[in-house]
């Protein structure tokens, strides 16, 4: 081989390679500084020339957050909110995709297109309504408030991710049941849902993921500093302590841990649910 | 109990077989007629009224509000920013997504080192809004990070406010929104590249094609179906941008960050004037509807 067609033949792998390393540098640098920053005392953020790992390790900021009870407090009712509202979410969806999957019936069609549409509604359009009727209900600053409003947005999800996985179902294993004289009830709770485990599983880590983030009704819908979620509670840290980056940092990374845990866990079925139902960022 | 039995023993066998489906939706369809249906009817009412849900007895005053909206400049410039912001995300979204993609599909990079990046590459998507709001105004601070290496390799002369000044406010956010959400296209487009089948490039190649031809004439249009449905769900989505533009930003300096989610809430929850806002978020609503006819009637013809 000859220099130039070697340098030719090498060419295409280093482009490719080095187009690999700047997706990296995108995508990776802002997640690695957060984690740093949360790592560094606050002072030493801001410090020339910057630099991406820590002089001195400490783990300051995570301790100040523990040692607020405020703090834990958002913690606890995001897992609180965001828990219930996959358990109802998985439940009623579970139930809506059987008899979307294995029956057909008048107006199945337009419950259809209602589901995908609802997926396009504004928040801000419902919000406004929303504020009106939580407040009607007496359930203003409360967790019923938000699990009953963030049900509007990850039902319609998750009925479309059950339905397509009951969908590769084969219809034989449940029509059987039928004519040994069981109930579709059996059918769906002995037959289809114990090997539904893994659309189960994607879709209950992705309402998980909607729950968790969501900001504008939390914002909204509560007021007191008790009922506040982790994304109002950074918000509202940003407000308060402007210069206290590195537990805004901490925060923040605390806030993505069980994001990044359930994805990494539940990956493989979650990425093909991704592309399948064309999922909400 | 005693009714629900005797009329038990009325219904037919067929009868109560059709009965079923419409049982399993019925928790999913009264949530959506408690959340989806009053809401709207709701939300069109107030927009119709002067003072919804603060004056005991509202007035109807027809279009009112639609035209004090109309005739607000703010509205308008809230409404060109929306379209700037999304149309900008849309484009750098299907580009670094399609980049990407495309790298990873590449039969240089090896399966194990292709499996982590994608990992890699799409964990922005995972971060909430506020939290992707915090990184980015701690990276693009003036003191920041980004403006000690742009100043160090000259790109720019001093410290630039990016989030704080009017002319770089509203692009800024903009790059963040970008960074936040390419990763929905890249994983798409991903499984898509591995679905088109390797003959029609085995064809190309014979025929002489170089790769810019195989992509333009037989990746992009076997991709097309996927790049327009997912196209147009960011699009809607992108334009009711809420989280990102009010932490970052709150709308501002001077409304050059404003949107329209954001200019809907400060009429809602700063004037308190419920009804202004709700013919804001009719307009919203109006826009997302017509591009959701196009998604419905893309997803349907598939």
């Amino acid at each position: 081989m000859t220099k130039r067609s070697r340098l030719k033949s090498l060419a295409p792998t280093a482009l490719t390679y080095l187009g690999l390393a700047v997706g990296l540098v995108y995508a990776g640098f802002p997640i690695l500084w957060m984690l740093f920053a949360s790592l560094k005392s606050n002072t030493e953020i801001f410090e020339l020339p910057p630099r991406l790992l820590p002089r001195h390790f400490t783990l300051e900021a995570y301790f100040t957050i523990f040692a607020d009870p405020i703090k834990v407090r958002f913690f606890v009712n995001s897992y609180l909110v965001s828990g219930v509202v996959t358990l109802l979410t998985v439940l009623i969806a579970i139930l809506s995709a059987y008899a979307f999957s294995r029956y057909s019936f008048r107006f199945k069609a337009l419950l259809n297109v209602f589901v995908i549409s609802t997926q396009t509604v504004p928040p801000i359009t419902l919000l406004i309504p929303y504020f009106g009727m939580v407040v009607a209900f007496r359930i203003f600053d409360t967790y019923y408030a938000l699990i009953l409003t963030y049900m509007v947005f990850t039902l319609p999800y998750a009925i479309l991710l059950m339905t397509g996985y009951l969908n590769t179902l084969p219809k034989e294993l449940d029509e059987a049941v039928l004519v040994d004289g069981g109930s579709s009830w059996t059918a769906l709770w002995r037959v289809l849902v114990p090997i539904s485990i893994p659309g189960i599983v994607a879709t209950a880590v992705y309402t998980f993921l909607l729950a968790w983030n969501e900001f504008l009704f939390a914002l909204t819908l509560t007021k007191s500093m008790e009922m506040r979620t982790v994304p109002i509670g950074i918000e509202l840290l940003m407000g308060q302590h402007a210069y206290e980056w590195n537990q805004m940092m901490a925060m923040s990374v605390l806030g993505s841990l069980p994001l990044l845990v359930l994805f990494l866990l539940a990956q493989r079925y979650f990425l093909a649910g991704m592309t399948a139902g064309s999922v909400k960022a | 109990m005693q009714a629900t039995l005797s009329r038990r023993a009325f219904v037919s066998y067929a009868t109560r077989r059709k009965l079923v489906p419409y049982a399993y939706v019925a928790p999913a369809m009264a949530l959506f007629a408690l959340l989806m249906l009053y809401p709207m009817i709701a939300v069109f009412r107030y927009s119709l009224m002067d003072g919804a849900i603060i004056k005991r007895n509202p007035t109807f005053v027809g279009f009112a509000n639609y035209v004090a909206n109309f005739e607000n400049p703010v509205f308008w410039q809230a409404v060109g920013q929306t379209l700037y912001f999304t149309s900008l995300s849309v484009i750098f979204h299907l580009a670094i997504g399609m980049g990407f993609a495309l790298l990873l599909n590449s039969p240089l990079v090896n399966p194990t080192l292709r499996s982590l990046l994608r990992t890699l590459y799409v964990l922005p998507w995972l971060f909430t809004a506020v939290i992707i709001a915090i990184i980015w105004r701690l990276l693009l601070d003036p003191e920041g990070v980004i403006n000690a290496i742009l100043m160090a390799l000259h790109v720019v002369g001093h410290k630039v406010e990016w989030f704080s000044s009017t002319t770089t406010a509203l692009d800024a956010l903009t790059f963040v929104n970008v960074w936040a959400g390419y990763p929905l296209y890249m994983v798409s487009l991903l499984a898509g590249l591995q679905g088109v089948p390797k003959e029609l490039y085995e064809a190309a190649g014979i025929d002489g094609a170089n790769a810019i031809e195989k992509f333009r004439f037989i990746t992009v249009p076997q991709l097309t179906p996927i790049i327009i449905s997912i196209a147009l769900l960011d699009f809607i989505w992108t334009m009711q941008v809420f989280p990102l533009v009010w932490t970052i930003t709150g709308g501002g300096p001077i409304y050059s960050t404003e949107v329209m989610s954001t200019y809907t809430y400060k009429q809602a929850f700063a004037d308190y004037d419920f009804s202004m806002a709700s013919s804001s978020a009719i307009c919203i609503l109006l826009m997302s509807l017509s591009a959701t006819y196009f998604y419905v009637k893309h997803q349907k013809a598939q």
